[in-house]
């Protein structure tokens, strides 16, 4: 493909998807540069986990190319589920497993990537190795769904709202996690609708409102160009939850 | 080893024992309710070789009873005993008339009444001097094998086959899909027929408790015997347990909760534990209805199980069971795979 394999570990192109008379993803296009971590920032019901989905292989697009690694999912599933590392939205993981039980079962999908006790200390889980995953907090059971996703050692991440439902400190945990994969040199694609988190994390976000992307850039960079309206009286510098907010608006969203 | 272990169907399959060892419910349904069954059920209609029936006489009368050995003879007056026939403490109540004549009093729709009434007529009248022209003697033949404990067995050995395969594959693989963990498994390089294939793996490790538990317990407890070989009832098992996991992955196949698997596992199993003769013989239900009910999976383990556990039949006398429930096993395998919802 034109566009180059090397430079980036994931494009979209006019990408479609309805159900039913829902349209969910509405020609969203979008290219995710190899090593970046890149965000894609919407309100519920934006299409964001749809387009993670497609992007992960677990629905079909009813129309638009999705080049994985430079390999498409028609022609090589196989080798992308083995490059991939996915976290997907509210999984819960058996209960009466216990988390090194877990772990040893996904570790067994793959070829090759660390071994159940590396990616036990990579998310810091050590001490609650052998309890329950029923047992765990919610912290704690994120955590072990961020090992599963990397006991493949993948070359590109996706991460669905990974922090959604934690506390506070669980999620500057997390953050600080996801953080050393960046710095190990992984591509992630995660979605997120709080924007401290895409400030700290991403190194450029996309903004999707009804399918569609309708801002792209650095979180400096789409900080700077919004005119805040002067009516609006602020104690802060403008965050990226004033551009979302100035982009799609001010009314509630209910799914 | 530990490669061994570390095969992505060895885990999956230790999931399975993982998930059921640790539901201590499970194992109840699985290895104690059949036990549990066949005892409740084996007491209620356990025969009674001293089969002594309990009568009242008035004391004259109660004295010549006595050399009626299967008669217990209780000596009231006259009203005490037809007290004792009302409330069903006796069989039959017996009184002299004052014109010397023998009057029985009893139900006579109830055979232990009609019963009573001719042994204690029979001892009246030999001591009276009757002396029979014709002399009889009686060979007792009390044959394992035809009681209904022996009946009994092998229906609960059926039912655990089925309960267990239907509502174990059932639940498990729709809980997993209402957790999104099917989902989750399928965005990992695992493959499909793994999955499924670690369902079926640990029916096998499971169904020589279901099946030899409830046989051995019947006949050590009961003396229910086994005429036909423990390779074919053995072989038998594991064809049914095979055919109702089928079926099991075909009731999950689609459903998203749990209320609805359990609604159609219900339409599935609920019929055949009706007719398809675990408690009572199938035969009882009309001839129209006979051709579907000896095609059902329950009826078809049933009816070879019996024959060969009860009559020792071989092989080639339960072919046609054989043949019917590897058809089941292989069309319901196909379209649960076919149906079956993975995301």
């Amino acid at each position: 493909m034109p566009s180059g394999s090397d430079a980036h570990a994931l494009v979209v192109r006019n990408l479609r998807k309805t159900y039913k008379d829902v349209v969910a993803v509405d020609g969203l296009s979008v290219e995710v540069r190899t090593g970046e971590c890149f965000g894609l920032l919407g309100p519920n019901g934006a299409g964001k986990t749809t387009t993670i989905e497609i992007c992960e292989g677990l629905t079909e697009p009813d129309s638009g190319d999705v080049e994985v690694l430079g390999r498409t999912w028609r022609s090589d599933t196989a080798w992308l589920r083995q490059k991939l590392g996915i976290q997907l939205q509210e999984t819960q993981l058996s209960d009466k497993l216990t988390v090194v039980e877990t772990l040893r079962l996904f570790r067994s999908f793959y070829q090759q990537g660390p071994t159940v006790d590396e990616a036990i200390a990579l998310v810091q889980i050590g001490e609650k190795r052998n309890a329950r995953v029923g047992d765990l907090s919610g912290g704690q059971k994120q955590r072990l769904a961020l090992a599963c996703a990397l006991v493949g050692d993948p070359e590109l991440i996706f991460l669905d709202e990974p922090t959604t439902g934690l506390d506070p400190q669980a999620r500057r945990q997390l953050w600080e996690l996801i953080s050393q994969f960046k710095a190990a040199g992984k591509t992630i694609l995660l979605t997120t609708h709080y924007m401290d988190e895409a400030e700290i994390l991403c190194d450029r976000v996309a903004i999707v409102d009804h399918g569609r992307v309708i801002a792209l850039g650095s979180p400096d960079a789409l900080m700077g160009s919004i005119e805040m309206p002067p009516k609006e009286p602020r104690a802060h510098a403008t965050t990226l939850e004033d551009v979302f907010v100035a982009l799609t608006g001010r009314h509630l969203r209910d799914d | 080893m530990t490669k061994l272990l570390d095969h992505p169907l060895a885990q999956l399959t230790l999931v399975r024992a993982r998930e059921f060892l640790r539901e201590p419910e499970a194992i109840f349904w699985a290895v104690f309710f059949p036990i549990v069954l066949s005892v409740g059920l084996g007491l209620a209609f356990r025969e009674r070789p001293e089969a002594v029936l309990r009568i009242a006489a008035t004391p004259e009368l109660a004295e010549v009873l006595r050399s009626e050995a299967h008669l217990d003879v209780t000596a009231l007056d006259a009203s005490a005993a037809r007290d004792a026939l009302r409330t069903g403490k006796v069989a039959l109540a017996a009184e002299r008339n004052p014109d010397g004549t023998v009057a029985f009093r009893f139900d006579d729709t109830n055979p232990e009444g009609r019963t009573a009434r001719s042994l204690a007529d029979r001892a009246i009248q030999r001591a009276a001097g009757r002396v029979d022209p014709v002399k009889t003697a009686d060979d007792i033949a009390r044959e394992p094998g035809a009681r209904y404990i022996d009946f009994l067995v092998p229906g609960v050995v059926g039912i655990g086959i089925m309960s267990n395969a239907v509502w174990g594959l059932g639940f498990s693989i729709v809980d997993t899909r209402r957790r999104k963990l099917t989902k989750r498994l399928i965005a990992t390089p695992m493959s499909r027929a793994h999955y499924l294939g670690s369902y079926l793996i640990w029916r096998i490790a499971l169904f020589p408790i279901e099946v030899v538990i409830p046989i051995v317990f019947g006949a050590l407890a009961f003396g229910v015997p086994v005429r036909g070989s423990w390779f074919l009832i053995g072989a038998l098992c594991l064809l049914g347990s095979m055919m109702f996991s089928a079926i099991g992955i075909l009731v999950g196949s689609r459903a998203r909760t749990i209320e609805a698997v359990s609604g159609i596992m219900n339409l599935v199993i609920m019929p055949m534990w009706i007719v398809s003769g675990v408690f009572f013989s199938a035969q009882r239900f009309p001839d129209l209805a006979q051709p579907i009910i000896k095609v059902l999976p329950l009826t078809l383990l049933l009816d070879a199980l019996r024959a060969v556990q009860l009559q020792g039949v071989s092989l080639p006398s339960v072919w046609f069971e054989v043949a019917v429930m590897t058809f089941w096993l292989l069309t319901t395998f196909t379209v649960g795979l076919r149906l079956f919802r993975w995301k």
